[in-house]
């Protein structure tokens, strides 16, 4: 046990009891289906992107812990073998490839970047495995380049951007202006904002764009360009450092004031935490408000998280603690761990989550989740931000028609 | 009109954080020579400090005006201190290393500050306080124009100053004037050299750790700020000139500004412009706005020794592991088979940017963008015109060769560090049509289903197909490296002059070698695309190259042998080292460093150098 | 007399706006050993330079076998049948010495973008006649990195006459060695031209080498030619006297 090289090897391997661990490790061989852990193989950018990964993982190690405790699924404890892919989509596809063939995990999960979520979608294609994603939030993993072993949890672009739509259109805001991280995510998002709002207030008008380049953004700069635009009101996508240098400037001159403000994900505590003080006033955001979630599921999971970790949850715990228990679920529903029976008992799976706000299901059609996100006013409250005026806006509603769906999926 | 002039202040004030991070650099660059990858590292060191500093630390109980300004001159003068260390525990060690073997050491520093950064200040985003007395904004033309922001626009033109008296006026300065511009002079006047570096190293280090703290009240503190201004600085001091002090001015002030109006007139393209115009500048200045011809400053390998044969031992070594790896693989798991697979490919990679950095004396920091238009040429062909793999291996080095061809154009023009700056240039420009021009390449999200052919689905099959590929590969590099050819790339490297005088078109040379040397990468990123069935921005991106050249300087330059080496031992170690811990950047870059002490010539050399001993 | 092998007619360059060279006008012929000398700055490497085509002439012509080549590079040049040799030697070293002249060898048999037949089972007997030729076959197989100074200035000449060239230009041939490898060096070159025919222009400090080896000097002050004969006239000649004692210079 106390090999430095075995203690590093114990490090990759999340959940269970260390001991438990240790002795299902050493007789992998007699493990390989049908009895002991469910091996599930777990990708995801630890090293590259640790503030939104670290939550994830803690939420991922409860559920696994309160499942095991529970008894396991099947009679089986779960056990999670966690690889860090660096950001880079060809490595995740590498170790996705070592977890499947090497340590014969019965699938795959985890993701954070679009690209690795889409890189390890077509890899599950290939190699006929299931994979369920997590975080990813591009379209393309459900719909365009969506197939048969890929399930994605946490709600699209698409589905927060209607979220935001549908408070915007209730604004007397008619000339809108745009910011996004140039890239793919960025650029869908601005997309399906100007479509839908269009569509749902004819008479807006976008008057400018700026697409700063991901974390690098020139804040000063970008504020200036947005305020000769003059619009009533502003559609952010940018995120994390960027969204903090964003608003500091912008508060600083005035941008922000006299102007609506509508922005994917701000409102999650990954976010607002950051922002500390400078967190801005009355924005239209997603998030999750964590501290006024009050329902009994979601207290019963705040306390059970804080005592386990000694720290408060982030909308990435939620993603982990969630993923886990639609696995789970979709595992009970499948009865082995084979994996057409496993894929075919994931599509219509519903799991009650941990938001509290009732069941989520995995839709038949296009193995979206119906999981939503609380749609709500940022405010300041003493020194960090949060949310007010929050409702839980279910993924279902969010989504267009289904024949649009299958439109858009080819691959069905 | 009046919006413009602000957007011209917005400039001025990016310009002037810019221009003290270029400063140090190119102060260490102008006495050491060092391409100190480093900086970056440093600049973040200083805002994590400062963030310390002047929110928690004994200071900022101070307070006010006195800890806030405290914390960052204490965070600046850390910064100072960690790089006289680093400068006195490593690089010192280091200096008759061939050249851009330091660049090895400090990328080294980069992977391990990377993650003792974590270890320390933790994963999240960390803002630091506004400036006391410089918190608001102020009126100009009607418009709100923050104090702290009109304050740094003064901050450079004092530190230039400042500077300028230091280098004219003080004995210090003129000595570090002085070896900038002869070091070898310097070292005949009877100076000191160690402590020159040492002082040198520790002044770039603290302008740099400054530039980080001074950021705190308008950035967040986080830990990707080191890439993203190391590329930034090393633009603005080639564009500026290499070692010069008021280039780097210049330049800040240009891309500064470039920014700012950027942003308005093409807002999509801000990420290329900086890179546009370096490519711009030293096309028409191939020494910087106000570089000069560096004088006494040696090709990459002055005293390199003939190229040997291939004594029979090693022959024999490797007919073995060619039986090896012939006979074994069926044995294997298909894991390991893919592991495998990509070694290979990294070894092709390795050793065609060997053949124009090590015979050819042409540094590269940008020879992704060669592995991944073989990639994204076998990619889009599958896509738009579904195209099987054999087309696509086919193709591949035929494009990666044309870019390379168009590329090399011009970089083989250039010498030394400008010449590996514009290949950055490029690479970075392949990079971001990469990465934003999301209808034609998918952008971030890549193209999927580049699978191979039904026959080389296997991984078995599909080994023996990178072995056959990979192996045909370095066994044409390592012909043309023994033809005529090679020998007239190496001509043109130890002697340029007699090279020309005997009727070698230098210039022609160098641009083939570059042609040949995309191609053969065109071909492993082909093989990539097909191994993982995909393409990714990230194939080009600035990583992929540095990882090239960490492969080639690992294995020894002036070896033949030494990218077979590189490859597998840097593949190998990453991916064992990402298996098993968390930290496996910090475990890389000590075992990088360990690398660089002990084997100056590299691995390859390293081997050598025992079988001449003995 | 036959046609002379090179031609100069009025060459001009300043640096600065200093002429360096000024209306210089020269011809070798076939067979000569012609000297360029002249005190320090007085404009002769300037002047080489623009016969070898390194730099561009302001002014005037350099008429190579009745052919203009004023302003071509030296790759041209060389390609013409110009040979050169350097004050501080330019070899490569990272080859052997018998590689260093296969170069030239494969450079002048135009088998420089040969990808594929090793350069080592090319031109071996050829590039070994070559070092035979300087007394270097002894030295064929060492790194040029490890040869005396004197025997990396007789490499530099096999080099040079490895595509049998029309003309030799040696910078200051004999700069660096001991004086008594200096004789050896030129009345070796000596015999190679007058045995082969080439026309070979020199620079050269050493005044015993100059009147021992030269068969016609040119005397350069300022960039202007001031005098030009035999050895003998130009020891004779006023001006040069003046020139070289008066410049303090031997």
């Amino acid at each position: 046990m106390t090999d430095s090289a075995f203690s590093l090897r114990r490090r990759a391997l999340l959940g269970g009891l260390a001991a438990g661990t240790v002795a299902h490790h050493l007789a992998r061989p007699a493990l390989a289906q049908g009895s002991g852990p469910i091996r599930i193989g777990e990708i995801n950018s630890y090293t590259a992107q640790p503030a939104f990964l670290n939550p994830y993982r803690n939420g991922w190690i409860l559920a696994q812990e309160q499942i095991n405790a529970a008894g396991g699924v099947l009679g089986r404890p779960l056990e999670t073998l966690s690889r860090d892919d660096a950001g880079k989509p060809e490595d995740a596809i590498r170790i996705a490839g070592e977890l499947l063939n090497a340590e014969k995990v019965a699938f795959i999960a985890g993701g954070y970047l679009s690209n690795v979520g889409l890189a390890l979608g077509d890899f599950a294609l290939q190699n006929k495995v299931l994979y369920a994603a997590g975080e990813p939030l591009t379209d393309a993993l459900v719909w365009s380049k969506g197939n048969r072993y890929t399930f994605r949890l946490r709600p699209s672009t698409y589905m927060q951007a209607a979220m935001l739509v549908e408070e915007a259109a209730k604004l007397p805001a008619k000339r809108w202006a745009t910011v996004a991280p140039n890239y793919e995510y960025g650029q869908s998002a601005v997309r399906w904002f100007r479509e839908l709002l269009k569509k749902a207030k004819p008479d807006v008008e976008f008057v400018g764009e700026q697409f700063p380049a991901l974390g690098r953004i020139d804040a000063g700069a970008t504020v200036q360009a947005l305020e000769r635009m003059r619009p009533d009101g502003i559609f952010n996508v940018t995120f994390g450092v960027d969204l903090t240098n964003f608003v500091r400037q912008g508060n600083t001159r005035g941008l922000f004031e006299d102007r609506a403000v509508a922005s994917m994900l701000t409102g999650e505590p990954e976010y607002l935490e950051p922002m500390g003080e400078e967190c801005p006033e009355g924005w239209i955001v997603t998030g999750y408000p964590r501290d006024t979630l009050d329902n009994p599921v979601h207290t019963a999971f705040r306390e059970a998280y804080r005592k386990r970790f000694n720290e408060e949850p982030k909308c990435g715990s939620i993603v982990g603690y969630d993923l886990v228990l639609a696995i789970a679920a979709m595992l009970k529903k499948a009865g082995n761990t084979e994996t057409e029976a496993m894929v075919d008992a994931f599509e219509g799976i519903r799991y009650p989550t941990a938001y509290g706000t009732g069941e989520v299901e995995f839709r038949k059609i296009d193995h979206q989740a119906t999981l939503g996100c609380f749609v709500g006013r940022t405010k300041l409250n003493g020194r960090v931000g949060g949310m007010v005026d929050w409702r839980y806006a279910d993924g279902a509603n969010y989504l267009p028609a289904d024949d649009v769906v299958r439109g858009w999926r080819p691959q069905g | 009109m009046d919006s413009l002039i602000v957007q011209a202040l917005n400039g001025l004030a990016s310009a002037s954080s810019l221009f003290l991070v270029a400063a140090g650099l190119t102060v260490i660059f102008g006495v050491s020579r060092i391409v100190n990858f480093a900086h970056g590292s440093l600049y973040m060191l200083g805002a994590y400090l400062g963030w310390t500093l002047t929110a928690h630390g004994p200071l900022a109980q101070l307070g006010g005006f006195f800890g806030f300004w405290g914390g960052v001159l204490l965070a600046a003068a850390a910064t100072g201190l960690i790089g006289a260390a680093i400068e006195f525990l490593l690089l010192r060690r280091i200096y008759r290393a061939p050249e851009l073997f330091q660049l090895l050491a400090t990328f080294a520093v980069v992977l391990i500050v990377q993650d003792l950064t974590l270890l320390i200040w933790g994963p999240q985003d960390l803002l630091g306080p506004r400036a006391p007395l410089l918190r608001g904004a102020t009126q100009i033309f009607g418009l709100r124009f923050p104090r702290y922001e009109l304050f740094l626009i003064c901050v450079g033109p004092v530190m230039l100053a400042l500077l300028w008296l230091l280098f004219h006026r003080t004995r210090f300065g003129i000595l570090v004037r002085a070896a900038t511009q002869d070091r070898e002079m310097v070292a005949a006047l009877g100076v000191d050299q160690r402590k020159l570096f040492t002082s040198v190293f520790a002044l770039g280090s603290a302008l740099a750790g400054l530039a980080g703290a001074l950021q705190l009240p308008r950035e967040a503190v986080n830990l990707h700020m080191d890439m993203a201004v190391i590329v930034e600085a090393f633009v603005i001091v080639v564009i500026g000139g290499l070692g010069s002090l008021g280039g780097a001015f210049l330049a800040a002030l240009l891309i500064g500004e470039l920014h700012a109006f950027g942003i308005l007139i093409f807002p999509r393209i801000t990420l290329v412009l900086a890179f546009l115009v370096m490519a711009a500048v030293l096309i028409l200045r191939p020494h910087g706005l106000m570089g000069r011809k560096p004088s006494g400053l040696p090709p990459a390998s002055i005293a390199s020794p003939p190229l040997p044969g291939t004594p029979k031992w090693l022959a024999q070594a490797g007919l073995v592991a060619l039986v090896l790896l012939l006979v074994l693989p069926p044995f294997l798991g298909d894991y390991t088979l893919s592991v495998m697979a990509d070694m290979a490919m990294m070894v092709l990679f390795a050793a065609s940017l060997h053949l124009i950095m090590g015979p050819g004396g042409m540094a590269s920091f940008g020879h992704a963008a060669y592995f991944g238009a073989g990639a994204y040429g076998a990619a889009l062909l599958a896509k738009h015109l579904m195209a099987p793999m054999e087309v696509g291996l086919i193709f591949a080095p035929f494009a990666a060769g044309i870019v390379g061809l168009v590329f090399g154009w011009f970089c083989v023009r250039l010498s030394g560090v400008y010449s590996a700056m514009l290949t950055l240039a490029f690479a970075q420009i392949a990079w971001s049509t990469a990465f934003q021009w999301v209808e034609f390449t998918g952008g971030d999200n890549g193209i999927l289903g580049v699978w191979p052919s039904e026959w080389a689905r296997g991984k078995l099959v599909f080994w023996y197909l990178s072995l056959a590929l990979c192996g045909l590969g370095v066994v044409l590099l390592r012909r043309v490296l023994f033809a005529p050819f090679g020998m007239a790339l190496r001509a043109q490297r130890d002697s340029p002059l007699r090279a020309e005088a005997i009727g070698i078109d230098t210039v022609r040379v160098r641009w083939v070698a570059f042609a040949i040397a995309a191609a053969a990468a065109g071909m492993a990123g082909a093989l990539f695309a097909y191994g993982k069935g995909s393409v990714f921005p990230s194939f080009l991106g600035i990583p992929r190259s540095v990882d090239a050249l960490v492969m080639v300087l690992l294995g020894g330059v002036q070896t033949v042998l030494g990218p077979l080496f590189g490859a597998v031992a840097y593949t190998g170690l990453q991916e064992q080292l990402s298996r098993v811990s968390d930290l496996w950047r910090l475990v890389l870059g000590f075992a990088i460093l360990a690398l660089v002490l002990f084997f100056p010539g590299g691995l390859a050399g390293a081997l050598r150098a025992r079988e001449e001993r003995a | 007399m036959t046609a002379p092998v090179l031609e100069a007619e009025g060459l001009r360059k300043s640096w600065g706006g200093v002429a360096a060279v000024d209306g210089v006008s020269l011809s070798v012929h076939a067979g000569e050993m012609l000297a360029l000398i002249g005190p320090n700055g007085a404009g002769k490497s300037t002047c080489f330079n623009m016969l070898n085509g390194q730099i561009r002439p302001e002014a005037g012509r350099v008429i190579l076998l009745g052919r203009d080549v004023t302003g071509q590079a030296p790759r041209t040049v060389w390609r013409l049948g110009v040979g050169r040799t350097f004050q501080i030697t330019a070899t490569f070293g990272s080859m052997t010495v018998l590689d260093n002249v296969r170069m030239a060898l494969l450079s002048h048999h135009r088998r420089l973008f040969s990808l594929w037949r090793p350069a080592a089972l090319q031109y071996s007997a050829e590039a070994l006649a070559a070092l035979a030729r300087v007394g270097l076959q002894e030295q064929a197989d060492r790194p040029c990195a490890v040869l005396a100074y004197g025997d990396l200035k007789r490499l530099e000449l096999a080099i040079a006459l490895a595509n049998e060239p029309r003309l030799l230009l040696m910078d200051e041939p004999t700069a660096g060695m001991a004086p008594a490898e200096r004789a050896g060096l030129m009345a070796l070159t000596a015999r190679i031209a007058k045995q082969a025919g080439i026309a070979v222009l020199f620079t050269e400090h050493d005044m015993d080498v100059v009147f021992g080896h030269a068969d016609r000097i040119l005397v350069l002050d300022r960039g202007k030619l001031i005098a030009g004969g035999t050895p003998e006239a130009v020891r004779a000649d006023a001006r040069v006297r003046e020139v070289y004692l008066g410049g303090g210079v031997h």
